[in-house]
């Protein structure tokens, strides 16, 4: 009934099967009555009788909808007991509801991170934790809750970024499953997983696939992706469908303001920095304070140009840029996503091919679609991108360039090349002393960097793990 | 239940951005009523216990299995053997202590032979997992009670949702992509008489870069409809002859180059939408020829007699057109020629709400009821959102399942196509009907143990 897609190969028992893999590791049981008894001393006595009724039902029975070449076996269940170890990225919406979808379904070798702490808005949506636990690493208290409500489960917590890990880390997983809020994260570890990748004699090797599962919500919309990073379109490859976040345009909040939102821009931007309320600190969204004085700002301004609706939730969420959240969305798409590292881990059924949109606002309405991959994707099609500038170019606008490309979309790229032999920062901002150093080199031309025709230029930036290589090709 | 205002907020900021304060009281309104504790069933009720739906009540006569404790989030191993609506009452109460949970240890059909009007104080039945004859016996009960009722099964990595509700009428439907009312093609009088105020030719460099591109595109339509016999741009070719002619309204430099004036720009781009003509949408003419708005009586909710007032100003104040919607989107401006254009607007809204409230006002008399049963508050929203008013009706169960009034063509058409679920539809309404003839569900048999031999 549907259609077996090529691509899809990877996911055949034969080729990477984690469950076959183990086999030979594993001596084979029956499952008997002698079984049931027997599992409850493996568990360490987290059994009790038809407690994986409902998962045994998908894995050792045929049914007309299951991969064409999945066969019914005990496998399957043991090796989401006992080895198939899942690594869950997010602890906050989309985060709990994975983590009980896949405790639930199973797997029980669980590491989640989050860099966050809970705070009382969570509350409405995370329900691993209760008002009790604000303040405290999110991370924690969710695999807390999960393996004590789930008993054999071992959520394992890492109160840390995703960049304080490195490849070392990520290799030990079957399979990523993200329920991140930052596209800069997303592409962060869509840029690790395809450095894992090997190719020997430029075939990739499957067996160094891991596959990304990512979900993303906002409102009442949602949607849900099947990544196999070297194989299908990666996070990079559709970046468009992202668009650019949109700031006010700064003569507006200066100057001309019409909407509440820009007199609260202008209290955030202009008059924060310049009064210092609270001594030399950064406005902070959650510190209730903060946000009291931009609100009352705010009101000063638009009294000022005759401008009504300036709340503090309005204040809170310009500031903070808040998005909007209901448990029922995150509910669907960790559902949508959990479905999908449960039919890869078992080679049970076709996963999604591979990208899924759902919008609940007006009825119900979702469709998949399949996301191509982009020839010359900056991320995974290991193709050196060509960028043309004329040598009298200045170097502010290939920055420009890279940071407001629509493919690109970097954040703040740090530019080094490769002169006379020796390693040269053409322009790095992250660090004061070379921000400041390199600086006048942005008026530059490119010919009065010393740039010649095809140099190429690497580029770091915190959309990507590894540095990505271009090519500047002088047009005349 | 001690939670104070302030921490309901706090909690439950990121919801109250999507339905608001009001949406929020109604949903504290509401006590739903879940059939079965399945983890289907459960997993319904976090998403509404989470947040701070009212009461809930879980009505369900089965006992703990091992099964049910081993997919179910909301049972734990230690409520095997206990009663299912009461086990997971208690783990569901646990998540928000807003709620007020209750539990019945009931089956549904025991309820209805004994007391159907039970279920008459719900605001929605969920039911879960139920057999045909329950669900249909249940659906006869509610459809009559006007108590909607959602049905929802799982069914391996299938999923079944039919939503059987009479009547659901909705004000703020949040449309994706609502067109503007800015009534260019029949400007108000006070519109008229705003734009007057305006002189395009004689202003200095910075007012005329700064004057809203609403007034540019009314201030060039009227000077094209006295050049055309009072008719608009209607083809491409006269739309695009009236953005050439903004166009050379754009100030010139002393090198002859065009001024850089965005909301000229802006005037240009949105020429085309500025034209569209004003109409009140089929969807809301519909809503107006329907029986409800035509046969006010004291039963009438609120909705119908605003809707009737609203065709009343129709037809009257109106000219043929809704009231208008009052607000208008960011445009490049100096702050005061945006709010004082935007209060022209406002100012309209206004005067139209009151029309429409003193329609509503002579509407609740005729019927016997005082003034202050529709709040000023009320009429208001209602106006802002007379263009995107919707009703939701669905067909009865009975109907549904009645040889006689079976949809057929269109189940037998969606047939041919091969991408269908229709297929699902079919075989879900076979596994019930296996359940109704032999008590249990195909591939099951409690005596056998899952095993590959199935």
């Amino acid at each position: 009934m549907c259609p077996f897609n090529s691509k899809w190969d990877i996911l055949k028992p034969e080729n990477h099967c984690f469950p076959s893999r183990e086999k030979k590791r594993r001596r084979i049981e029956d499952l008997t009555e002698k079984m049931a008894v027997e599992s409850g001393h493996r568990d360490g006595g987290c059994y009790w009788e038809g407690r994986w009724n409902h998962v045994r039902k998908f894995l050792e029975r045929p049914g007309p909808f299951t991969h064409p070449d999945f066969e019914p076996s005990t496998e399957s269940l043991q090796f989401l007991l006992e080895t198939c170890k899942i690594l869950v990225i997010g602890a906050g919406g989309l985060g709990c509801e994975l983590l009980k979808n896949l405790a639930l379904s199973g797997f029980r070798l669980i590491h989640v991170v989050d860099m966050d702490t809970i705070d009382v808005s969570n509350l409405n949506r995370q329900f691993l934790f209760r008002p009790k636990d604000v303040g405290r690493p999110k991370a924690e208290v969710a695999a807390d809750f999960i393996n004590r409500r789930i008993p054999g489960c071992k959520v394992v917590p890492h109160f840390k970024k995703i960049q304080d890990f490195d490849e070392s880390f990520y290799r030990q997983f079957h399979i990523i499953v993200c329920g991140l809020d930052s596209i800069v994260a997303r592409r962060w570890i869509n840029g690790m997983l395809i450095s894992l990748l090997g190719y020997e004699d430029g075939v990739l090797d499957p067996s160094s696939i891991i596959p990304l599962i990512d979900g993303g919500t906002e409102g009442f919309k949602g949607n849900a992706r099947v990544i196999l990073p070297g194989m299908t379109a990666c996070i990079d490859c559709t970046l468009e469908l992202y668009p650019p976040q949109i700031n006010f345009p700064m003569c507006t909040i200066a100057s001309m303001p019409r909407l509440p939102e820009h007199c609260v821009e202008y209290a955030r931007i202009l008059q924060w920095p310049k009064e210092q309320p609270f001594g030399d600190t950064s406005l902070d969204g959650d510190n209730p304070e903060h946000i009291q004085w931009v609100f009352e700002r705010s009101q000063e301004r638009a009294a000022e140009f005759h401008i009504t609706g300036i709340t503090y939730r309005l204040t809170q969420g310009v500031v903070k840029r808040i998005i909007p959240a209901v448990a029922s969305t995150n509910a669907v798409i960790a559902a949508a996503c959990a479905t999908e590292v449960f039919k890869i881990a078992t080679s049970a059924y076709i996963p999604l091919n591979n990208y899924l949109v759902f919008n609940d606002v007006d009825g119900l309405y979702t469709y998949t679609f399949e996301a191509e991959r982009k020839e010359n994707c900056t991320a995974c099609s290991q193709v050196p991108q060509d960028l043309q500038f004329p040598p009298s170019a200045k170097l502010q606008e290939v920055l420009e360039y890279l940071t407001e490309n629509a493919s690109l979309q970097m954040k703040s790229p740090a530019i080094t090349t490769t002169l006379e032999g020796k390693n040269k920062t053409l322009y790095l901002q992250s660090v004061k002393s070379i921000e400041e150093r390199t600086r006048p080199n942005l008026c530059k031309t490119l010919k009065e960097l010393g740039l010649s025709d095809g140099q190429e230029i690497a580029v770091a930036d915190v959309t990507t793990p590894q540095t990505v290589l271009f090519k500047i090709n002088f047009t005349a | 239940m001690a939670a104070t205002k302030d921490s309901k907020e706090q909690k439950y900021d990121r919801q109250l951005r999507l339905w608001g304060d009001h949406g929020q009281e109604a949903l504290e309104n509401a006590h739903v009523c879940l059939i079965n504790a399945t983890a289907t069933g459960t997993e319904i009720l976090k998403n509404l216990v989470l947040p701070g739906i009212g009461a809930f009540t879980i009505v369900d006569g089965h006992i703990v299995s091992g099964e049910d404790a081993g997919n179910n989030f909301f049972l734990s191993s230690d409520s095997i053997g206990k009663n299912r609506a009461q086990a997971a009452t208690e783990l569901l109460q646990e998540l928000n202590s807003d709620v007020s949970g209750n539990f019945v240890e009931e089956s549904p059909d025991k309820l209805l032979d004994n007391d159907p009007e039970f279920f008459h104080r719900f605001t929605i039945v969920i039911g879960v997992q139920l057999p045909e004859s329950t669900c249909l016996r249940l659906g006869m009960v509610l459809w009559s009670a006007s108590v909607p009722f959602l049905i929802c099964k799982a069914y391996g990595l299938i999923g079944y949702m039919r939503l059987m509700v009479q009547e659901h009428t909705v004000i703020e439907s949040h449309p994706d992509n609502a067109l503007e009312d800015l009534r260019l093609d029949r400007p108000f009088d006070e519109f008229k008489s705003h734009i007057k105020s305006y002189n395009l030719s004689i202003m200095d460099k910075k007012d005329h870069s700064h004057t809203p591109w609403v007034i540019i595109v009314a201030k060039y339509l009227e000077r094209w409809l006295s050049e055309h016999d009072g008719q608009p741009p209607k083809n491409y070719k006269e739309k695009e002859a009236f953005r050439q002619i903004i166009r050379e309204g754009i100030l010139k430099n002393e090198n002859g180059g065009l001024e850089d004036e965005e909301n000229f720009e802006e005037a240009i781009k949105n020429v085309n939408t500025a034209l569209n003509p004003t109409k009140v949408p089929t969807s809301v003419e519909d809503l107006f020829n329907s029986e409800q708005c035509n046969n006010i009586t004291a039963q009438s909710s609120s909705f119908w007699v605003m809707l009737r007032a609203v065709k009343e100003f129709v037809y009257n104040e109106g000219s043929g057109s809704l009231p208008v919607r009052g607000s208008i989107p960011d445009m490049i401006a100096d702050s005061q020629k945006f709010i004082n254009l935007q209060n022209v607007y406002r100012e309209k809204a206004m005067q139209d709400a009151a029309a429409v409230s003193k329609h509503v006002e002579s509407l609740l008399q005729s019927v016997g009821k005082p003034p202050e049963s529709i709040s000023e508050k009320d009429i208001k929203l209602f106006c802002k959102n007379s263009s995107f008013l919707r009703v939701v009706r669905c067909r009865s169960l009975a109907e549904e399942y009645s040889v006689d009034s079976i949809n057929k063509d269109e189940i037998t058409s969606r047939m041919d196509s091969p991408d269908s679920e229709m297929v699902f539809y079919l075989m879900l309404r076979a596994v019930d009907r296996f359940y109704q003839l032999h008590s249990r569900y195909p591939g099951f048999r409690k005596s056998l143990r899952i095993s590959g031999a199935f």
